[in-house]
């Protein structure tokens, strides 16, 4: 009798043997450990994605993300003159990703905290913020809303870090972080 | 129509095969083998590409390149393999006539025209859309309808091997219940037909959609009921390469399970929770709650991940007990030691169950809780996982098992035994570094998917770490080793397949149903008493302390990476 053989006798009724149950009741200890880790987490931590969540559409998207750069628009960067919006600390700051660029560019306040709007006007892309490495999916149709607290001053990039076509490599922005005024 | 009932029994193993089976499972594996080689090629082409020094492939090629390498080693060679494993699993173990062969080659030439109509739609280079090919990003329609038929074909052969089942109770080829082996193989069988439901669920709409019958198709539904069918497939890849894992260890040491009852508990749990995962791949989307996430990323309480590592337990367990009754009882690890590292078959299983656990295993979790997922999502850690669960877990099972079958279904000499011996090591060691730099890249960011991780022209660009090139060139070296062990293994079998020495074996004969009925087992004493072997009253330490080992770096890396979470920016 072995393991391509069927089984003799009643074998339902074969008791544990020590090892395996020992090994049983250790593995669902760490299992529950882990599991209850991450409601813990929820309660005691303090990175956890927003369950926060609309349905919208590129035209309303990209209305009210055109209302924050009319309104906090500092400067422009870059030949394709992406203008960079500094908005003021708890305020909402949207974030359009589109096939293949991310705008407008963001620059935050250091250890305060932003309502953070991401969605895509296409296609599926991810919001990767490196060197932090944050990385979070949009969608086309939800806008996803999460507060935000940057802690260290600097520049940070935001690449694309989920498939978007022939030029997904090339779609990366900045967000600048500066020290608190 | 008359019912084929020729079947032969192989002198050196005693199995006994069915005709039209055996050809079936040695097609199935022969396509499968067809479309790891299609697949191996592809993933040095990505490799190369991978590797910042080297920078081989343009953009479109590597997109292209890297989709149909994904299709091809995923779906198409791995569900190959797994078909012929049913079939084997049915067929061969129970000693019974495969049900309905004509279905059987029915299925078998649907995922064949399947599978190259899907290939065709990728290489005609409108189609790169990767495995997922997530909505709205849309694909020719012939990609769509290739994965359809493929998975129609793959759903007839699940109903074969059930129908097996069936008439193997009904002519009474065997006594009480399945093999431990064949109740694996009705694991990953059952989850099969979830995950093709699933498949059909997404895919159909979707391929209307690509010919204008249905006009939207919403990103977050594509992805939750796609993963539905991407993860569950690699969990009919968990069952399958536990199952083979046991019919390893019975075939090269004559182990018992330690437990049949255990071990079927744990295969049932795969059963009731292992289709929650797809809920691994919406950790950081919109639209889902908390609660939902946690609930299915954790297979409600890890209650399958509970299973893995209960069969982690008791595969090395039963050898080690197998091991010590043959006398190489000294000490913890004798019977490790004195293990048969030089027959592929062993070193292949033993290989894919550690990487399999120590890296595929423990950084799924890790990557699968909820709040972690955030600082690994889409990076090249999520590949480096997979490589490691799904290359050196399934491949290299499955690479073993094929060392086994050569003689006895094939009737062939191995050929290149010497080479043989190194094959799984090659192909094991460098796929679990590959696997490991990769996770390591990926856990400075370097994103998955991605033609050129230098950002060169780009004035927005982000410059990565040193570290992180360093990692990607140890990672694209290890690929190539791997690649080394991918040829040495298609050299092995296809050479042994078509040129090997003929092995005479008596041939088939007409066995009446009568004759194929089993014989009323001799009644025996159900306790198996272990007395004389291990210590402590453990029959396998050795299997215990490993485990223990494993329990500690899961336990440290687990708490490593909320440590890491804790120091990015707050988030709520």
């Amino acid at each position: 009798m072995n393991a391509l053989t069927p089984p003799t006798g009643v074998w339902w009724k074969q008791p544990l043997d020590r090892v395996e149950g020992t090994w049983i009741v250790i593995a669902f200890a760490w299992c529950l450990i882990m599991f209850f880790m991450m409601p813990y987490w929820h309660v005691y931590g303090k990175q956890n994605l927003s369950n926060e969540a609309y349905r919208t559409t590129p035209e309303m998207f990209q209305a009210k993300t055109q209302a924050m750069v009319d309104k906090y628009k500092v400067r422009e960067e870059t030949d394709q003159k992406i203008p960079v919006v500094a908005p003021p600390a708890g305020s909402d700051v949207y974030l359009i990703a589109r096939l293949w660029s991310w705008w407008p560019m963001v620059e935050l306040e250091e250890g305060k905290t932003y309502r953070l709007h991401l969605a895509s006007m296409d296609w599926l892309h991810g919001f990767s913020l490196q060197p932090e490495n944050i990385n979070i999916q949009v969608h086309p149709g939800y806008e996803h809303v999460m507060t935000v607290t940057p802690t260290r001053a600097g520049t940070y990039s935001i690449i694309c870090n989920e498939y978007c076509g022939i030029n997904h490599h090339t779609m990366a922005s900045r967000m600048y972080v500066v020290k608190a005024k | 129509m008359a019912v084929n009932r020729m079947f032969r029994t192989c002198p050196s193993t005693g199995l006994v095969y069915h005709e039209p089976a055996e050809k079936l499972i040695r097609w199935n594996a022969v396509a499968a083998v067809v479309s790891l080689l299609v697949g191996g090629i592809l993933a040095l082409l990505v490799t190369l590409t991978r590797w910042p020094a080297v920078h081989l492939l343009p953009p479109d090629w590597f997109y292209l390149v890297l989709t149909a390498h994904g299709l091809d080693m995923l779906v198409f060679w791995i569900i190959f393999f797994e078909i012929a494993v049913l079939y084997f699993c049915s067929s061969v173990l129970l000693r019974c006539r495969l049900a309905m062969p004509g279905m059987a080659w029915l299925g078998f030439w649907l995922m064949i025209v399947g599978a190259l109509v899907n290939n065709v739609a990728v290489f005609r280079g409108d189609s790169s859309v990767m495995f997922t090919s997530y909505a709205p990003m849309g694909a020719h329609p012939a990609f769509y309808l290739g994965l359809i038929l493929f998975a129609v074909g793959a759903l007839i052969a699940c109903f074969v091997f059930f129908g097996t089942l069936v008439v193997a109770k009904a002519e009474r080829t065997y006594n009480g219940s399945v093999p431990l082996v064949t109740f694996g193989a009705v694991t990953a069988a059952i989850i099969a037909v979830f995950t093709i439901a699933s498949g059909a669920i997404i895919l159909i709409p979707t391929f209307l959609w690509s010919i204008g019958l249905v006009d939207y198709i919403d990103s977050l539904m594509y992805r939750t009921v796609w993963w539905a069918f991407g993860h569950s497939s690699q969990q009919i890849n968990v069952a399958a390469h536990v199952s083979v894992w046991y019919a390893i260890a019975a075939v090269v040491f004559g182990a018992k399970p330690m437990s049949e009852k255990v071990s079927r508990t744990a295969f049932f749990l795969y059963i009731c929770f292992l289709q929650l995962a797809s809920a691994h791949h919406l950790l950081a989307d919109p639209g889902l709650t908390s609660n939902w996430k946690i609930f299915n990323t954790s297979y409600a309480m890890y209650l399958a991940v509970l299973a893995s590592m209960v069969h982690g337990l008791t595969v090395p367990g039963a050898i080690e007990v197998a091991q010590r009754e043959k006398g190489f009882n000294r000490g913890l690890f004798e019977w490790l030691r004195k293990a048969p590292w030089s027959n592929p078959s062993f070193s292949a299983m033993f290989m894919s169950l550690i990487g399999f656990g120590f890296l595929g295993g423990i950084s799924g979790v890790m990557m699968g809780t909820e709040q972690l997922n955030l600082i690994i999502h889409n990076t090249i850690y999520v590949p480096g996982h997979f490589h490691a669960t799904v290359v050196v877990g399934t491949t290299l099972a499955f690479m073993g098992l094929t060392y086994f079958l050569i003689p006895t279904l094939f009737r062939r000499e191995m050929m290149f035994p010497g080479m043989a011996k190194w094959q799984p090591y090659v192909f094991g060691l460098g796929m679990m570094s590959f696997s490991l730099f990769m996770m390591g890249a990926g856990t400075l960011g370097v994103p998955r998917r991605h033609w050129d991780m230098t950002f060169a022209g780009n004035a927005l660009g982000y410059e990565f770490p040193g570290t992180a090139y360093l990692m990607m060139g140890i990672m694209a070296i290890s690929g190539l080793a791997a690649v080394v062990g991918g040829i040495m293994y298609l050299l092995i079998t296809v050479g042994s397949v078509f040129l090997g020495k003929k092995i005479q074996t008596p041939d088939f004969a007409r066995v009446a149903a009568r004759d194929g009925v089993a014989p009323k087992p001799v009644p025996q004493p159900v306790a198996v008493s272990h007395a004389g072997i291990g210590t402590a009253g453990f029959v396998a330490p050795g299997t215990f302390v490993l485990a223990l080992v494993f329990l500690t770096a899961f336990v440290l890396y687990y708490f490593v990476n909320w440590k890491y979470l804790s120091t990015v920016w707050p988030l709520s």
